[in-house]
């Protein structure tokens, strides 16, 4: 035979040969970007500081990923979008108030960056590798660290400098410690409640208030099938359940009334939103079988009115989805998916 | 109505427009054929010429070597030159026979046998192993075998595959269109071998001039039914379009006939035919040539052992751009380092992607666990953990995720947006454990 032609050196790779052009850093970016409206109401109603103290946090994510993979010689992958998604999902998470309680305070968000990326994600092997949400950690070490910085909260007063900003307590605050009528009372009535709450109106981490811009953002994702509605709708749906059961008070005593909670209020505030839809929802560190993915929902939601009821924190979204996540590998592994014929052949 | 469809799948671009238009064409005879013994699973067959004897155009040249086996035939009139071993399509070495063409073209016998359907089952059987018929889909499985099926597996349904859901590949939806009631006859031919009276052709809905011809073709059959098909990749998988039809799911690792169904692919339908009327030996298939890197498609009746190189110079040679040459569809089938390879029972297609157009996938992410393999896999496999268990070598961990009932169909690769080479970490996997 002749020998082979030469014309043409021929690229040889294994099937397939055609791929979907979605990739990693765009979906990334994509969330980042569904992240935008919420931020935006934090920055109109909290002013220059929720800014300063978002962009901190997402300087000091990437560049600490930049950093801790340039130490260890690993493959550079900042742009991914990642780290910039952690920065920018830790800082709508902090109080704005970070920035004015004292001067000292601007380390809070770096550590609680560092933390992040570097310890919840890096030491954990990167992206893809990590157990917890590496947000959710950082606030969550920032909380247990610095317990007073990180709970007072300022009125959100639509004004750009934010100077004369008074303290206040969140709206789960005032229900916790004060009950329903006070909470009703500090916006007036209920229905102005409702619409205060909806629209961002109140005392909160900075991206975490306008329930609004984070529902346009979440139909974006929704829409788009970054994410699906598995996990945030099985953890609201919980979540109202469990409030409207357990939820009530009975003015006169103060004892828990069944049946009587006030399930809207319950879903309007607190980092409620925020979580279902953009924490919990984390690829890495939720369940990737659907099925197992509204267990996680319900999970996640029955441990959020559990320590909102019963613990001592106002809120426990946070806590709620960390510690859901170290379930998260478990459940995939409980509920994998049935092979194809193997459900008609136990029929048989 | 809403189409016949199974659970899963995606949805590449399906580029069919490049080649499909073109007629059937006979390709030019080549100067010689390479005509691989071992075209299929299974046994390969055993020489029976010998170096420079004559052979005539549907000779046997080579004997099955056990059950699951076809003969082989010439595709040629002509000289044995060589017996020896070269490489086919998928890089591995396998005995051939080389054939100089004396294009005379001179057939061994054909006669033409219209009461072919009068016929009784063990004939019309015999004929069809003589033919040396394989399945034309890719895998090229001897259709005999699927053709006698133990006595505890009762056959009562045959269905055509006509979905062709490989994107780019069009040689069966024009042989469904020029040779549609050859089609239904082969059908036909094959409910009567099994005894079997009911008939399906599934076809992917984006052809509806196909769907159309072949109703009319099968107008007069009320055993026969030609069905339209979502169009999602991989219909025309067996399990899948077997589920599409008639609602029944093959058990894992089980087979076709395990739930009463036998399926063939429409070339294979065509051969049987011509099998049954002409008693022509498969000999020749029809291969599309296709790609954004090829100067002209075309759809090309080709002989079984012509060269790929031939043949793309029959079409005008590659434009410049030619970066990678496939033959099968882009889905499923294998890059070649050399196109000095033969075309066997089972090439559909040679697909010729421009350098712009190849993706490379030495560098891959790591797996973001974002689900949208598991969505998507036909099997209901979680292709992530397979490819993070094989990439870890945690090979038998691997089986505790049904390794083996996956069939490579390379969905999950398709879909992953950390670009993970999920099918060769499956691959490697399976070579390296045991079921
Ligand atoms: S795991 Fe196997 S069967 Fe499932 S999509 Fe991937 S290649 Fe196809
Ligand atoms: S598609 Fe890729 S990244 Fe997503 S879960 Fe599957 S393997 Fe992981």
């Amino acid at each position: 035979m002749e020998p082979v032609k030469k014309e043409h050196e021929l690229i040889v790779t294994v099937s397939p040969h055609v791929r979907d052009e979605e990739t990693t850093s765009r979906i990334m970016w994509t969330v980042n970007l569904s992240l935008l409206p919420a931020f935006f109401m934090g920055f109109y109603f909290f002013g220059l500081k929720a800014l300063f103290i978002t962009a901190l946090c997402i300087i000091s994510s990437v560049l600490s990923e930049y950093f801790f993979q340039k130490a260890v010689k690993k493959k550079l992958t900042v742009n991914d979008g990642s780290a910039f998604l952690t920065g920018l999902l830790l800082g709508m998470n902090l109080p704005s108030s970070l920035w004015s309680f004292n001067p000292f305070t601007i380390h809070v968000p770096i550590i609680g960056s560092v933390i992040a990326v570097v310890i919840t994600k890096q030491f954990f092997g990167g992206l893809g590798y990590n157990i917890f949400n590496p947000a959710l950690i950082g606030r969550a070490f920032l909380l247990i660290s610095f317990p007073k910085a990180m709970t007072i909260w300022t009125e959100p007063t639509a004004a750009f400098l934010a100077l004369d900003a008074k303290t206040t307590a969140t709206p789960l605050g005032i229900l916790k410690e004060d009950g329903l009528a006070k909470l009703i009372e500090a916006f007036g009535d209920k229905l102005n409640l409702y619409a205060e709450l909806f629209n961002g109106h109140r005392a909160g981490s900075i991206g975490e208030t306008s329930v609004l811009a984070l529902l346009i953002g979440a139909g974006f994702l929704l829409y788009k099938r970054y994410i699906t509605w598995h996990i945030p709708f099985s953890f609201l749906g919980t979540v109202a359940v469990l409030a409207w059961i357990f939820g009530g008070k009975s003015p006169e005593t103060g004892k828990m009334l069944l049946f009587a909670g006030d399930p809207l209020i319950h879903l309007l505030s607190g980092g409620l939103m925020l979580g279902a839809f953009f924490m919990a929802t984390d690829y890495v560190t939720c369940p990737s079988v659907r099925k197992g993915q509204i267990v996680f929902g319900i999970g996640c939601g029955a441990l959020t009115m559990l320590i909102r009821i019963k613990g001592g924190y106002p809120e426990g979204v946070m806590f709620a989805i960390l510690l859901m996540n170290c379930f998260a590998p478990l459940i995939d592994r409980a509920m994998k998916s049935d092979v194809f014929g193997a459900v008609k052949e136990k029929k048989k | 109505m809403a189409l016949a469809t199974f659970k899963g799948g995606i949805h590449p671009p399906d580029k069919k427009d490049i080649a499909k238009d073109s007629a059937i064409k006979e390709a030019k005879s080549p100067q010689r054929v390479v005509i691989p013994l071992s075209q299929h699973l299974g046994a390969p067959c055993k020489p029976i010429v010998s170096i420079g004897q004559e052979v005539k155009k549907g000779e046997v040249i080579g004997e099955p070597g056990g059950f699951v086996s076809a003969p082989v035939h010439s595709s040629v009139s002509g000289k044995v030159i060589a017996i020896a071993e070269f490489p086919n399509t998928m890089g591995r070495m396998v005995n051939s026979i080389v054939i100089e063409n004396d294009c005379k073209e001179e057939w061994t016998s054909l006669k033409d046998n219209p009461d072919y359907i009068k016929l009784s089952a063990d004939e019309l059987k015999e004929k069809v192993k003589a033919a040396g018929i394989v399945g034309m889909g890719g895998a090229a499985f001897p259709t005999l075998v699927k053709l006698s099926p133990p006595k505890e597996k009762p056959i009562d349904t045959i269905i055509i595959n006509g979905a062709e859901c490989e994107p780019y590949l069009t040689a069966d939806y024009r042989l469904m269109l020029e040779k549609s009631s050859d089609i239904v006859e082969g059908l036909k031919i094959l409910m009567r071998i099994l005894g079997v009276n009911k008939g399906f052709i599934g076809i992917e809905n984006n052809k509806p001039d196909a769907i159309d011809k072949m109703k009319d073709a099968a107008k007069n059959e009320p055993n026969i039914e030609v069905c339209g098909l979502e169009v999602k990749y991989p219909q025309g998988a067996e399990k899948m379009l077997i589920s599409a039809l008639t609602g029944r799911e093959v058990p894992p690792r089980g087979l076709p006939m395990d739930v009463r169904v036998v399926v063939q692919n429409v070339g294979t339908a065509l051969a049987v035919y011509e099998a049954a009327r002409y008693g022509k030996p498969l000999i020749e298939r029809v291969v599309t040539v296709t790609g954004e890197g090829i100067k002209t498609p075309a759809n090309l009746m080709v002989k079984i052992g012509m060269l790929i190189s031939d043949i793309v110079d029959q079409c005008g040679g590659f434009k410049d751009s030619a970066g990678k040459v496939v033959s099968g569809g882009p889905m499923m089938g294998f890059a070649l380092s050399t196109l000095d390879v033969p075309v066997t029972k089972g090439t559909s297609g040679i697909l010729v992607i421009p350098k712009e157009g190849v993706v490379h996938t030495e560098e891959f992410g790591p797996c973001i666990r974002c689900g949208r393999c598991i969505d998507i896999c036909p099997m209901g496999l979680m292709p992530s953990m397979l490819s993070i268990l094989s990439e870890k070598g945690h090979y038998e961990d691997a089986k505790e995720y049904n390794l083996f009932d996956c069939f490579e169909c390379g969905s999950c690769a398709f879909v992953c947006p950390s670009k993970r080479p999920i099918v060769q970490f499956i691959r490697l996997a399976k070579s390296l454990t045991k079921p």
